[in-house]
């Protein structure tokens, strides 16, 4: 305990970060089922566009990593909107801005939390609904890596809306408005990595690679992006 | 009882006393109109400020502006010794919400406020904040089940879990029965006991000691 209390900022700064992922995860898993309600969803959407496109096989096979990405990219922005409103609602918004963390790691800490209880488990259960769309199987583990590298950039860009949308009410369409034409390039680029196979033009590392970067990308600016609009807004 | 020495030890290894914390020519705009102008005070170490005036006078613009929460339109708060971070990560600010996770247990939050907002200034155990507050046992409740009363109890004992020398409580008093308002009144005299200092607004009777201040007369 001495220890701690000598030392400089960092490890009470570790602690303080640790105690609000371990906050996301407890309150992410306690609402509503949590992490398997993303799945339904997804599972959800990739029965209906199977419905919608009838039972060409072929066809379905063909478009299949298309659907999953879209099923995803919708499924991860599902609760997304919420990420710092029940923050914002409750009050503890206003704790998390005067405890002295940086915000730009209070988003990123809330991020990850949000991706391991909704990306994560969507890019594990891809290869399971891919089989459902007849996807090739030499697809099925393109489809499942380009979810695990592109998620990421998805739920980091929706923080960004998130943090914009915090004071409203109902803001779930705007924050829908404002994010989905900013998922466009992970969109994409996860769509190309996920359908590079052996009868593709691209090998599977050039799009791949890209998912990656923009992944990348968005690690390093979304934090400060939503922390700047959560500053705005909040005050 | 509150341990005093073992506060008090806490707080003089840290060295977390602000010895005077003054504002002056404050003023605060939202939404285009100006909530309240030119508005000044001086505290010291111990002292406390009770403000008070009609709803809508500004009451709570004055502690979300001290704590951080508004931007100024003008004026300045300042503090001697300007030292251990800003004014908002030495103050605690109580709002009209309580700041709880209604899915966690009363102790889950406060565990949680502990890590967060401590940066290893000492404070009390989590349990004995309960027990201070009545609330030991309650503690492994989530925090939906409490009733109101109970809930604000919950984050008033975050003031005791983690020690800031100044408190903003806005309402402080709000929901609670009469034996917990004699509680948290003896709580804030311990606080000012020590030198800290309390800044509330208020309708009720706080029984704080110190300068009151009366907004909306001249709004």
């Amino acid at each position: 305990m001495k220890n701690v209390e000598d030392a400089p900022e960092s490890p009470a700064l570790g602690s303080s970060l640790y105690a609000l992922f371990v906050r996301e995860m407890r309150t992410g898993r306690r609402i509503g089922g949590g992490t398997s309600l993303g799945v339904v969803f997804f599972l959800i959407l990739v029965t209906l566009s199977a419905f919608a496109v009838g039972p060409d096989l072929a066809l379905l096979g063909k478009i299949a990593p298309a659907i999953l990405w879209i099923s995803g990219l919708l499924a991860t922005l599902l609760g997304l909107d919420r990420l710092f409103q029940a923050d914002h609602e409750d009050g503890s918004l206003d704790l998390l801005l005067t405890s002295g963390t940086p915000l730009e790691l209070i988003v990123l800490v809330k991020c990850l939390a949000h991706w391991i209880l909704t990306g994560l488990p969507l890019a594990a259960a891809a290869p399971f609904f891919g089989l459902m769309l007849d996807l090739p199987t030499n697809q099925i583990w393109s489809v499942t890596l380009s979810l695990v590298a592109g998620t990421p950039a998805l739920t980091l860009i929706g923080a960004i809306g998130a943090a914009l949308t915090v004071s409203l009410r109902r803001g779930g369409l705007l924050f829908a408005v404002l994010i989905l034409p900013l998922c466009v390039p992970v969109l994409i680029f996860g769509v190309a990595a996920a359908g590079a196979g052996a009868d593709s033009m691209v090998p599977f590392a050039t799009p791949f690679l890209i998912l990656c970067a923009l992944t990348l990308i968005a690690i390093a600016g979304a934090p400060f992006a939503a922390a700047f609009a959560l500053r705005q807004t909040s005050t | 009882m509150i341990d005093e020495s073992a506060i008090s030890a806490a707080r003089a290894a840290c060295g977390l006393i602000i010895m005077r914390l003054s504002a002056s020519q404050l003023t605060v705009e939202r939404g285009g109109r100006t909530v309240f102008s030119n508005l000044s005070f001086e505290l010291d170490a111990g002292g406390s400020l009770t403000v008070v005036g009609p709803n809508g006078a500004g009451k709570s613009t004055l502690l979300r502006a001290l704590a951080g929460l508004l931007p100024l339109a003008g004026g300045t708060i300042s503090r001697t010794p300007l030292s251990g971070g800003t004014l908002a990560e030495q103050a605690h600010y109580i709002g009209h919400v309580d700041a709880l996770k209604g899915l966690l247990t009363v102790a889950e939050n406060l565990v949680f406020l502990a890590a967060m907002l401590d940066a290893g200034h000492g404070g009390m155990p989590v349990e004995t904040a309960l027990a201070e507050l009545g609330l030991s046992h309650a503690a492994n409740l989530p925090v939906i089940y409490l009733s109101a009363g109970q809930k604000r109890r919950a984050a008033l004992a975050k003031l005791l879990v983690v020690k800031r020398p100044v408190w903003l409580l806005d309402e402080p008093s709000t929901a609670l029965d009469a034996a917990s308002q004699a509680r948290i009144a003896e709580i804030m005299a311990a606080h000012l006991a020590q030198g800290g200092m309390i800044v509330a607004a208020t309708h009720a009777k706080l029984g704080l000691p110190g300068q009151e201040l009366r907004l909306g007369a001249f709004a």
